[in-house]
């Protein structure tokens, strides 16, 4: 058998195929025929599903009855207005040069933002890996150079890997990584809006494994599917679920997507962010504190705490949600964007008001972008 | 934010790589990664490998959708690359 050519060129080769049109069309109109004895609620929480979904224009595909709701699934909507107050006080420093993910450059924090600051003469840098923040700092020895530190188990591993690695007296970080099964566990927990299934995120998955997700079954007895996100991964992935949601219990957590994500995990990313860090509370913007949801410093590495080391203190009226805001809701899944007031009025990418509108994976700027995308292709 | 780019790896040096897709080469470390070889695909994430993808797998995974779902493609498995787009 001939093997078929893997090239990368996304739209053909072997591992384009999950961009094939027809099998695109085939499942969704597989969905489109399933009939629901009552209405069904799945959440994601991955802010490049919500991009696929909305660029996809999956949920017009949807049949009657079934929602599918964004969850809390993008580490830079999540992150509270006080973790960008410190990398604000940070940059108000004298000889400091703050770096940050593009993500976090824009969010505002009170009247403010970094990308502000920056325009105001501080120096704050843009980074697209944690070792150009690392480089910095070993090329400005003279200065305190403090890495805002966001992501979820996905980015937590190349996090920990560069700290690993070894950095520059001069270099810190302002910790604000949080993990996805604690969040999970409190959505359950909590009861909000009660979810028939997860669509569980793809690269967080490539850490976690299927097995980071076993309490889903075992504790909760809850259906989760675990998806890529291509538009055939994507409706693959919610045809299985409501599948299994309509066959009835006993449920599991399926692995569709093998071809990256194993049983176990990446073990040794697992190791590296074990050795650096460790689970500690952490707050969720619009949320609030989740039990273990946080990653801080093991006291080996505790030298490069920028809180302690800068004396940066979290203020208390860093404000999460600015009036006129709803993201708090449409992070929940209680709420979709389009009930917001100011969506696409007094909030768009080019003015973001709330946070769900500045990240590209926000679940208002998804929306946004794509709100007149009806169809697949 | 963290979006993975699939990338293959053309280079090899300790931990340090050079990946390729649509002819962008980026440097890329591969401290997360058990044994990579040049040839395999990768997931790449802020200067990271994180995780390689396995051909057979994804192989797999596309003929179940063709038995279960008779979602058929515009080319087979065996021929994916007559592309129309
Ligand atoms: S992979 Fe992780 S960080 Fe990236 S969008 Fe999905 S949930 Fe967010
Ligand atoms: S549209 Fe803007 S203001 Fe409204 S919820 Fe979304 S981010 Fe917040």
């Amino acid at each position: 058998m001939s093997n078929p050519p893997i090239t990368m060129n996304s739209r053909d080769g072997l591992y384009g195929s999950f961009h094939d049109p027809a099998m695109a069309q085939g499942l969704s109109s597989r969905l489109a025929d399933l009939v629901l004895p009552r209405p069904l609620s799945l959440m994601h929480v991955c802010g490049t599903h919500e991009q696929s979904i909305a660029k996809a224009g999956i949920r017009s595909m949807l049949p009657d009855g079934l929602r599918l709701i964004a969850g809390p699934g993008c580490p830079v909507c999540v992150c509270p207005a006080a973790d960008i107050d410190l990398a604000v006080q940070a940059a108000r420093r004298e000889d400091t040069i703050v770096t940050t993910f593009g993500d976090m450059f824009r969010v505002p924090s009170g009247d403010t933002s970094l990308e502000l600051m920056k325009a105001d003469g501080c120096d704050v840098r843009v980074v697209y890996s944690p070792l150009d923040a690392v480089k910095i700092a070993s090329e400005n020895p003279g200065k305190e150079v403090v890495f805002v530190a966001v992501g979820f188990e996905t980015t937590a591993g190349p996090i920990a890997a560069s700290i690993r690695a070894g950095v520059p007296e001069n270099f810190s970080i302002i910790r604000s990584m949080r993990l996805i099964p604690p969040a999970l566990e409190f959505l359950l927990e909590k009861g909000r809006g009660s979810i028939d299934g997860f669509i569980l995120p793809g690269h967080v998955s490539t850490v976690l494994g299927r097995k980071g997700y076993s309490f889903l079954e075992e504790k909760y007895g809850v259906p989760a599917v675990i998806s890529g996100f291509e538009p055939v991964d994507i409706l693959r992935g919610i045809l299985g679920l409501t599948e299994m949601v309509l066959a009835g219990p006993p449920f599991s957590v399926l692995n569709l997507y093998r071809r990256v994500v194993s049983e176990n995990g990446n073990v040794k990313a697992q190791e590296l962010i074990d050795e650096v860090f460790e689970p500690a509370p952490s707050n969720w913007r619009g949320i609030g504190s989740i039990p273990l949801s946080g990653l801080v410093l093991r006291t080996e590495y505790s030298g490069i705490d920028a809180l302690t080391r800068l004396g940066l203190e979290p203020s208390a009226e860093a404000e999460d949600v600015r009036p006129g805001c709803i993201c708090h809701e449409v992070i929940l899944g209680e709420s979709e964007p389009e009930q917001c007031p100011q969506f696409g009025t007094g909030c768009t990418p080019r003015r973001p008001h709330g946070p769900c509108m500045v990240s590209s994976e926000g679940t208002c700027r998804a929306r946004y972008q794509y709100r007149h995308t009806g169809d697949i292709y | 934010m963290c979006l993975a780019i699939p990338m293959e790896i053309t280079e090899i040096n300790g931990n340090e790589a050079v990946a390729e897709a649509g002819g962008i080469r980026k440097d890329v470390r591969l401290d997360l990664l058990e044994g990579a070889e040049i040839g395999d695909f990768i997931l790449m994430h802020t200067g990271y490998a994180i995780e390689k993808l396995d051909p057979e797998e994804a192989r797999e995974t596309l003929e179940l959708i063709k038995k279960v779902y008779r979602a058929g493609m515009t080319g087979s498995v065996e021929s994916p690359d007559n592309d129309e787009q």
